[in-house]
């Protein structure tokens, strides 16, 4: 059994022919062969599989294909045209070393996105709370926040702080 | 070097164009799940495949009996042990493969999965690795013929008679038992691999997550040789990898069993672990109950240790380890201190748990060792009544003792503890904290300051003592440059987000003076890398990282000859720096390299190769000692027993530094893995085996939240043997943060005599030790 559904995914429209169980992390990965999005956990708890749908964050292994339908996605791919330029947020984590292994990164910037958005100029605490379900397990997360800030600074017009790392 | 370059590898990962093992789709690909055991110990009675073969999709089920007629059921370990693949009538631990489902999509594999019907007769399984040891416990390893215990092997180091004599002798001896319990890597990608076996041409192609891809292939074809699978015939990729940490150097049974159906079908067969799989059946790491012993004077000068260790290994010894090395390096145990007298000894056991460990950013059980020496240094402190700095200090080896051999056989390249933790603790105004700490607990607050000082051993390593499987654990480089003044280098390792495309870059620059940027790094396809051992256990800069040095001055000596030839002068006549040579006194007589470069390929000099290529071998004469010096200060909430780390410095001297930045982000990444198991992280089993905390809903993996903002910094003691000063940093982190916070947290329960408690220290913990001593 089959549904039909209308996702427009990073300004693209697509009618697509799924199952009703069918993930739409699976959706993305494996139908429309988006492999930005990544699958790290099978309890929601990691934030790899995070994309926007209708520009809210959302986690995509926790949602179904067909509740998809009629609404709009965005991707990592989506966030800049492929070969740049890139986002201040994917600039902002190259410059500030905001990755290492990358398999958390694309989830990480997708969440970045969404609260920067609703907050521009938010305090070390408050990126640190907003992204508490996005896991990454090489960085440490410092200069994850680094990133995020640097970026935030740039979308809003400000000059970015220096990206050279501080010592003791 | 020492440039904070930022890294040319994440152009494709910030724009999601990573090519992970789980992107990877091939025409014909089957599908792979696996169906585990839900007992942690029990016989098979029946696999009943009938309504699995039913599922639209599913096209094969396989058993340990299918692969029982190839001899591949039983496969070997890194130490010698030997592993289910699939079992044909016991299971050993919750879990463990069963039996493998291949399906056309991965929605029809899971169904076929939930469709198979196994039945079990479940039998009393060991947990305990104390009653494992009784003489009355049930025989584990019943497969291996005349075993009549569960005993695995003992190990020890040092002088067993000279330490008692000395312990006997001492004013104070001190004495702690620890458990450092079960952890998991948890990298957030999960382990898998694609197999791809072609008929027509008798050959297969392994895309895997696997941080040693050439001792996998090597292992390939020493295990199926024997079905056609020779080493020629066989291609191991490792491409982007999402976090490796150890977690991906064993060959698990899902990549067994995926090459198997490969070469049977003939298609490509996909298994990728989800979560709950990779948490509950992958190599745990740690698991060493240790009881630490230290003397001393009443002064507080350090005379001699004693452990003794009971490893629990699980059902089978999947260690890895270099194969001399059952307790990986556990002997580094005496730390950074100078006293010449221990006495170490392991007992490893079998019990129904998933098999291991897996060396998980530890540098070979190193983490085990420093979590000992630090604690029960700690503990020595309180015992005589000094200052944990000032015990140290007074203990330390000093600079000018190195290169230093300590009572287990090291030879401690270079190092400057006393610098180490003079800088952190200016870096904290130790002292300000320490007056502070008196005036909270007058008034009855819990404030405590915890230092680690660790001594590392990384860079597996010379050829004389290490090997994995008899392989040498030499790295290597191979440099080629164009004509046009461009590089490509392969290496035998492989990064898991270590920066090896931008670090590697750095190193050739500096030495041929070539731009990073115009140098290509490729590391991982068994097919064009050069021969390597892989990247774990921080070995990559100082065997890697030396070869691409040594590599790359086989090519300046190249370039010299060509210059002299070019400039019509003899070699002596000649000076280098970065990127020409030039005449000396005659600086504007000169040759650049990439001049030179091209001369090699359009103008040689009659009776030399063309061409501008080299490679190395490296075998290092002596692993590196990184070393460092950590402080955390931690805040105790009295009512809620909550854990604040108010501040954590960490000052690491890991020689001479690549690049500041990803040095730093190595510190940061390892640092947060290190508060993991301090605080949050434990694999939990109950008495009949079942995992209580198998997904991470309850398996805790630090966020942005419990991770503290960290404060790095360093000194810098070169290796005196390494090629170019470096000594590897990745692990340092891991190693000497637990010990900090743990010893932080003990400190400031001290003054209720409280004198140890083992990780994770979580707030029932703390309370529970409270309510002991009566504060409850």
């Amino acid at each position: 059994m089959t549904k039909n559904i209308n996702v427009t995914v990073n300004g693209t429209q697509h009618t697509l022919e799924v199952e009703p169980r069918l993930l739409l992390v699976h959706m993305i990965r494996e139908v429309l062969n988006m492999t930005g999005t990544h699958i790290g956990c099978d309890t929601s708890s990691c934030g790899a599989c995070t994309i926007l749908l209708d520009g809210k964050s959302i986690k995509s292994c926790t949602v179904l294909a067909v509740q998809a339908n009629g609404k709009s996605i965005t991707t990592i791919e989506g966030l800049a045209p492929e070969g740049g330029p890139l986002h201040p947020l994917q600039e902002g984590f190259k410059e500030n070393h905001g990755l290492h292994c990358g398999f958390c990164t694309p989830g990480m910037i997708m969440r970045a996105h969404e609260l920067l958005e609703n907050n521009p100029n938010p305090t070390e605490d408050e990126i640190r709370w907003g992204i508490a379900g996005n896991l990454c397990r090489c960085t440490g997360y410092n200069n994850i926040v680094k990133a995020i800030q640097w970026a935030g600074c740039k979308m809003r017009g400000e000059e970015t702080p220096s990206t050279e790392p501080e010592f003791v | 070097m020492g440039h904070s370059l930022k890294r040319k590898e994440d152009a494709r990962f910030i724009q999601g164009k990573g090519h992970y093992v789980d992107d990877v789709k091939l025409p014909g690909m089957l599908y792979m799940d696996i169906v585990r055991s839900p007992y942690a110990y029990a016989k098979i009675k029946e696999i009943d495949i009938s309504e699995a073969m039913k599922v639209p999709g599913v096209v094969a089920v396989v058993s340990g009996r299918d692969l029982e007629k190839y001899n591949l059921h039983w496969m070997p370990t890194l130490m010698s042990d030997t592993q289910m693949v699939l079992p044909t009538d016991t299971v050993m631990y919750q879990s463990q493969e069963v039996c493998a489902v291949i399906a056309t999509t991965k929605y029809a594999a899971r169904d076929g999965r939930e469709a198979v019907r196994v039945s079990y007769e479940p039998m009393k399984p060991v947990i305990d690795p104390f009653k494992a040891m009784d003489p009355a416990a049930p025989v584990l390893r019943t497969d291996k013929p005349g075993k009549k215990d569960n005993h695995i092997w003992h190990w020890a180091a040092g002088d067993k008679e000279k330490t008692e004599e000395v312990f006997s002798k001492a004013d104070i001896v001190v004495k702690e038992q620890m458990h450092i319990p079960r952890i998991h890597v948890a990298s957030i990608e999960t382990c898998g691999c694609v197999a791809d076996y072609d008929k027509v041409n008798n050959h297969l192609t392994m895309y895997m997550t696997t941080q040693a891809p050439h001792a996998i292939r090597t292992v390939i074809a020493l295990v199926a040789g024997h079905v056609g699978l020779t080493e020629e015939k066989v291609r191991v990729i490792a491409p982007d990898i999402g976090g490796g940490f150890g977690g991906k150097v064993p060959v698990y049974p899902g990549y067994v069993i995926a090459i198997a159906v490969s070469f049977l079908v003939g298609k490509p067969v996909k298994w990728v672990e989800d979560r709950s799989e990779n948490l509950q059946a992958d190599s745990f790491a740690r698991d060493y109950h240790i009881t630490a012993e230290m003397a001393g004077t009443k002064d507080g000068k350090i005379l001699g240790t004693r452990f003794k260790i009971l490893a629990d290994h699980g059902y089978t010894d999947a260690s890895a380890n270099p194969s001399k090395f059952p307790t990986g390096m556990f002997s580094i145990a005496t730390g950074s201190y100078d006293y010449d007298t221990t006495y170490m000894e392991c007992d490893a056991i079998y019990t129904n748990k998933p098999p291991g460990g897996v060396a998980y950013r530890c540098s070979f059980r190193v983490t085990e060792a420093v979590h000992a020496i630090e604690r029960i240094t700690d503990r020595f402190a309180l015992e005589v009544g000094k200052d944990p700095a000032d015990l140290r200090m007074q203990n330390f080896i000093k600079k000018e003792q190195f290169p230093w051999k300590s009572p287990t056989g090291w030879i401690y390249d270079s190092g400057d503890y006393h610098a180490g933790l003079e800088k952190a603790m200016e870096a904290l105004n130790y002292n300000d904290l320490r007056r502070e700490q008196a005036e909270k607990r007058a008034k009855g607050e819990l404030m405590g300051i915890g230092i680690s000082t660790f001594t590392e051993i990384v860079g597996a390593g010379p050829s004389k003592d290490f090997d994995i499987l008899g392989i040498k654990m030499f790295d290597s480089a191979e440099i080629r440059v164009h004509p046009t003044g461009k590089a490509i280098a392969r290496f035998g390792t492989k990064s898991q987000g270590q920066g090896h495309e931008t670090t590697y870059a750095q190193i050739i620059a500096e030495e041929l003076g070539l731009p990073a940027e115009n140098i290509a790094i490729e590391e991982g396809d068994t097919d064009t890398a050069p021969y390597g051992l892989g990247t774990y256990a921080s070995r990559s800069t100082p065997t890697a990282g030396a070869a691409a040095a040594m590599a790359a001055r086989k090519l300046r000596d190249k370039a010299r000859k060509i210059a002299a030839y070019l400039l019509e002068v003899s070699e002596d006549d000649l000076e280098w720096e970065p990127g020409k040579f030039f005449v000396k006194g005659a600086p504007e007589k000169a040759k650049t390299i990439q001049e030179i470069v091209f001369a090699a390929y359009t103008n040689h000099p009659q009776g030399m190769e063309a061409g501008f290529e080299a490679t190395h071998y490296y075998d290092p004469p002596n692993l590196t000692f990184p070393s460092g010096a950590y402080i955390c200060v931690v805040d105790l909430d009295k009512e809620t027993c909550e854990i604040k780390v108010r501040r954590f410095v960490a000052i690491d001297d890991c020689g001479n530094i690549i690049n500041p930045m990803i040095v730093q982000g190595q510190v940061h990444g390892g640092l947060t893995q290190g508060i993991a198991p301090a605080m949050y992280e434990e694999l939990i089993y109950d008495e009949q085996g079942n995992i209580l905390n198998g997904t991470f809903m309850d398996y805790l993996v630090p966020t942005a939240v419990e991770s503290p903002k960290w404060e790095t910094g360093h000194t810098v003691t070169p290796s005196p043997h390494h090629p170019i000063g470096a000594k590897g940093v990745g692990e340092s982190p891991t190693v000497g943060a637990p010990p900090a916070i743990a010893n932080a947290i003990v400190d400031a329960l001290a003054p209720y005599g409280i004198t140890h408690l083992d990780i994770p220290i979580t707030p029932y913990k703390i309370f529970k030790a409270l309510k002991e001593k009566g504060v409850f």
